[in-house]
């Protein structure tokens, strides 16, 4: 027993000895820790403690996510049908690829392949853009056609019925606000009641109001959303949501929900965008080698936990039935 | 310790810490998570009904355990540091569930809309009431 305890130590000392204890002054050793792989190892504790933050960061919108989706089930089968599944799952193929690219440049740095290490920064930093570019294209989507948080998700879109709404609006009589000093008229407070009366029944109404004052009331729970045709969801979109009499109350809920947790995603992708870019500008420099490249992979950690994320995000929204 | 258990990967520099994994097991994950993404999406249209939110968690699942494990090293890495995100998941779990518990244990009052005192209170105080009956919970 004690044999093998000496000789593990012994082997154990053999093993630093040779692995560069001597050198005395490494260049990319501070002068704080004892051994690189001290130094090494609390980088790595370091950026897994922030990824446990992250995590916990999340993980405040999951459980609103799920209390929302508790609640209010039938708004989030309804509006799923209004998330682009082919534009989430290239986004998701996106990230994933990048990911991989990530993994493959950590490991280049770890080989001193300079040239590898920027090709899969670089290809890292474009998948970013990419799944930011697709992101772009559904957020704007959306938002043309009100698919918003909010009581804007009440207002008729532009373009559609909204339209004559708008015309009506632009040739009513308004409300003057120009100051003309000569006369004292007009510092009379306007009168907000004289605004253009606007057609409120062009606006759906929440049949019930929140759906726990209605069941509380006595009333049966409101009806789940009509099922969409079999094999048709894309196509059984309904052109107008306001013009849907399938649509739950509260269907805003789900949007709401929907860019906060998309939104703070994004935000974390466009900072990984910064920390790509810092590492490529250092790796063109010709800072990492063998003996450094902890920058690389914590800065790839990071990469990936936003990629974790977002795998659970892509079924929580786009894949909902 | 662990990095020295794999040295299949030819005659490439070795960093001294820190373990490199081999191209193949980083191309396999690749494209095993780029697979599982398809069946994720076949699924939700083959529309399994019930089983449709389970199935679809439990292949995030899978993807995001092959993203941990092997994109970022965990497989070879230090356990402590696979601990600290199994924890920190775990406390997620945890707020989720306390929340969720809490919501339903207070449904019935919280949803309902305000609580009995409040409610007489607004009535007692709405426009139209008599001044008499003004009165607010403490009194």
């Amino acid at each position: 027993m004690t044999q093998t305890i000496a000789h593990a130590q012994d082997s154990h000392g053999h093993g630093h000895g040779h692995d560069g204890h001597g050198h005395g002054h490494d260049p990319h050793l501070a002068h704080h820790f004892d051994s690189m792989a001290q130094q090494f190892d609390s980088a790595k504790l370091g950026i897994w403690l922030f990824l446990a933050t992250e995590v916990l960061f999340f993980g405040g919108l999951f459980a609103a996510y799920a209390i929302l989706r508790m609640r209010n089930p039938e708004v989030f089968s309804y509006a799923s049908h209004y998330l682009d599944t082919i534009m989430g799952g290239i986004n998701t193929c996106v990230l994933i690829a990048s990911s991989l690219t990530m993994a493959l440049a950590v490991r280049c740095a770890q080989t001193n392949n300079r040239k590898g290490l920027i090709l899969g920064l670089v290809l890292t930093f474009l998948g970013a853009v990419g799944f930011l570019v697709i992101k772009y294209f559904e957020y704007s989507h959306k938002i043309h056609d009100h698919l918003v948080w909010g009581s804007t998700f009440y207002v008729p879109p532009e373009g559609k019925e909204g339209d004559a709404e708008r015309e009506a609006l632009k040739t009513a009589p308004t409300v003057s606000t120009t100051l003309v000093v000569q006369d004292p008229a007009p510092f009379v407070v306007p009168d907000l009641a004289k605004k253009p009366a606007v057609d409120a029944s062009a606006v759906k109404q929440a049949s019930r109001g929140p759906t726990g004052i209605a069941r509380a009331s006595g009333e049966p729970a409101p009806a789940p959303a009509a099922e969409p045709a079999p094999g048709k969801v894309e196509e059984a979109h309904p052109a107008l949501h306001l013009e849907d009499p399938a649509m739950p109350p509260n269907t805003h809920l789900f949007f709401a929900i929907y860019y906060a947790m998309t939104g703070l995603h994004g935000i974390h992708v466009v900072a990984g965008m910064g920390i790509l870019a810092w590492l490529t500008w250092r790796a063109v420099r010709g800072d990492f080698s063998s003996r450094n490249f902890t920058a690389v992979d914590t800065g790839g950690l990071y990469w990936h936990i936003v990629d974790l994320i977002w795998i659970f995000l892509f079924p929580l929204f786009y894949l909902i039935h | 310790m662990a990095h020295h258990a794999d040295h299949a990967h030819g005659d490439e520099a070795h960093p001294e810490v820190g373990h490199v994994v081999p191209v193949r097991y980083l191309y396999a994950a690749g494209l095993a998570l780029l697979v599982l993404t398809v069946v994720t999406v076949a699924v939700r249209y083959l529309d399994l009904g019930e089983a449709n939110m389970p199935v679809a968690l439990g292949i995030a699942l899978v993807k995001a355990t092959i993203v941990a494990l092997v994109f970022m090293h965990l497989r070879w890495d230090r356990p402590f540091n696979l601990l600290v995100l199994v924890g920190s998941i775990v406390f997620v779990l945890l707020l989720i569930a306390f929340t969720s518990m809490d919501v339903h244990q207070y449904e019935p009052s919280i949803f309902g809309g305000n609580a009995p005192e409040a409610q007489a209170t607004l009535d007692a105080n709405a426009p139209g009431a008599p001044v008499a009956q003004m009165k607010s919970p403490d009194m």
